[in-house]
């Protein structure tokens, strides 16, 4: 592995967004006007709004980053840059790593954007530090990406990638504890949702919003994000093969 | 003006998709050369040169290159490949993608200015690469793997789709690079351009019809014209499997 590739790759990663200010618009629009819609939609309930606002300023960014990066991974295969990156002197982790940190630039600015809002603007209230959140924001955003690296190989078009986010996401947003309380599911899907790793990622933000501090309880959940983050990567790095049929 | 054998394949066979796609090929090509690798389309060359890279699965056989297995970690810097669909990023410009593959290579920034010469794209290197022609684009991706100054340049179909001008041109920095010691293989389906190669390799459905020069290929077959001699190999030969 070398600083010198990977930072090279994040730096050519963040300059390929920003031939794109459309994308950029909307990954920093869109979670602040989806808030604002939770709110007039939670308009008689107040509270509700509360509930679900601050552990959703920290999940937006797992969600955008997972099609970001899948539908970029996928470029890179389909395109022969992958092909070729891979007959050079690269480490598979330089061209990891290099997404990891252009991802996590926009995931910073996606939730310091978002969180100036809600906080800001909107009214949001956390029992927590909202630096806090937006920590756990960008931590979540590495988990999306290295869940939409991994799943990218096994996507052979953009249709195929985009279908993904119903697939692999929305069953995790849906019972990880933020709509339905996590004890009050059947059974059978509390234990799903304990092996899915958004379920964590949104404990920990609940706990900021809710308790006001992580906790030990937190502090696990925050080592299962980032293992998580890691496992995926491992598994990434798999499916980057140098030697195709 | 040849040296020692820069690729060496001892019956090399491929398979694709349960096809086998190249049936025991073995040949060598020697260092400082440009050698041609001609036959139709479909006949196995870029699968050949996928696995002189080092980047084919194979299924047998002994690929050797600069005196190492092709494809270990210390070729990818010695070998430049460039396939036959630009493998450039084009929503960067022509200077954001070499400056990027410079870096990968660690090669010094001032030889992108040298490159983007040779390649003719100078006054192309702050376009965008998606509003390039394709023959501009498939130059890109030229110019990237002439940056780390390779041992061996891998080029398949490098002339496809170029104005004659700009194939000369192109031939004569091959010979050019040739002189300064690299090897070069090149792919082709036009016969013609065999004339500009010092050794070829004529292949047919995945076999290996000939390896000579153009001179002996002449003697052998009595035949002038290369594009004839290559029919005279194939009716010498009978049917493809």
């Amino acid at each position: 592995m070398s600083a010198r590739v990977t930072w090279a790759t994040a730096l050519r990663v963040l300059t390929q967004l920003r031939r794109d200010p459309r994308t950029i618009a909307l990954l920093l629009a869109v979670p602040p006007f989806l808030l604002a819609l939770l709110k007039g939609a939670f308009y008689s309930d107040p509270r509700a709004f509360q509930h679900v606002g601050g552990p959703l300023v920290g999940l937006f960014p797992f969600s955008t980053m997972f099609v970001v990066t899948s539908i970029t991974m996928l470029r890179e295969r389909t395109t022969g840059t992958l092909e070729r990156l891979m007959s050079l002197p690269l480490a598979k982790l330089d061209l990891l790593f290099g997404y990891g940190i252009a991802f996590a630039v926009v995931a910073v600015a996606q939730a310091c954007v978002t969180g100036a809002v809600a906080f800001g603007l909107l009214g949001l209230e956390v029992a927590g530090s909202t630096a806090a959140v937006v920590a756990l924001a960008v931590g979540n955003a590495l988990l999306g990406m290295s869940l939409g690296l991994f799943v990218s190989a096994f996507a052979r078009t953009e249709f195929q990638a985009v279908q993904f986010m119903p697939a692999i996401v929305f069953p995790q947003l849906l019972l990880c504890g933020l709509f339905v309380a996590r004890d009050q599911m059947i059974g059978i899907l509390q234990i799903v949702s304990d092996t899915m790793p958004l379920t964590y990622a949104y404990e920990a933000l609940d706990s900021v919003a809710t308790e006001g501090s992580l906790g030990s309880r937190g502090a696990l959940d925050v080592t299962v994000i980032a293992g998580a983050t890691l496992l995926l990567l491992a598994l990434g790095a798999l499916t980057l093969r140098r030697r195709t049929a | 003006m040849t040296g020692p054998a820069a690729i060496v394949v001892d019956g090399l066979r491929v398979k694709r998709g349960g096809r086998a796609v190249l049936h025991d090929l073995s040949f060598a090509v020697a260092s400082g050369s440009v050698t041609g690798l001609l036959g139709p389309s479909g006949c196995g060359k870029t699968t050949l040169m996928r696995a002189i890279v080092g980047v084919q699965i194979v299924e047998s056989g002994r690929v050797e290159v600069l005196g190492a297995p092709a494809g270990s970690p210390p070729l990818r810097a010695r070998v430049g490949y460039v396939t036959q669909a630009p493998s450039v990023y084009g929503d960067l410009s022509v200077r954001e993608n070499l400056r990027y593959f410079a870096r990968v290579l660690g090669a010094p920034q001032e030889r992108i200015a040298r490159v983007l010469d040779t390649v003719a794209l100078g006054g192309q290197a702050d376009r965008v690469v998606s509003s390039l022609s394709g023959g501009q684009m498939a130059r890109v991706s030229l110019a990237t793997a002439l940056l780390g100054e390779p041992e061996l340049l891998v080029l398949d179909e490098p002339t496809v789709g170029l104005d004659p001008v700009l194939r000369r041109d192109l031939w004569a920095t091959f010979r050019e690079l040739a002189g300064a010691g690299t090897t070069l293989l090149v792919s082709s389906h036009v016969m013609e351009e065999a004339e500009h190669c010092d050794e070829l390799l004529l292949m047919r459905a995945g076999e290996l019809l000939a390896a000579e020069s153009p001179g002996e290929l002449r003697a052998r077959t009595g035949c002038e014209r290369l594009d004839e001699a290559f029919l005279a190999l194939i009716e010498q030969r009978g049917p493809a499997r």
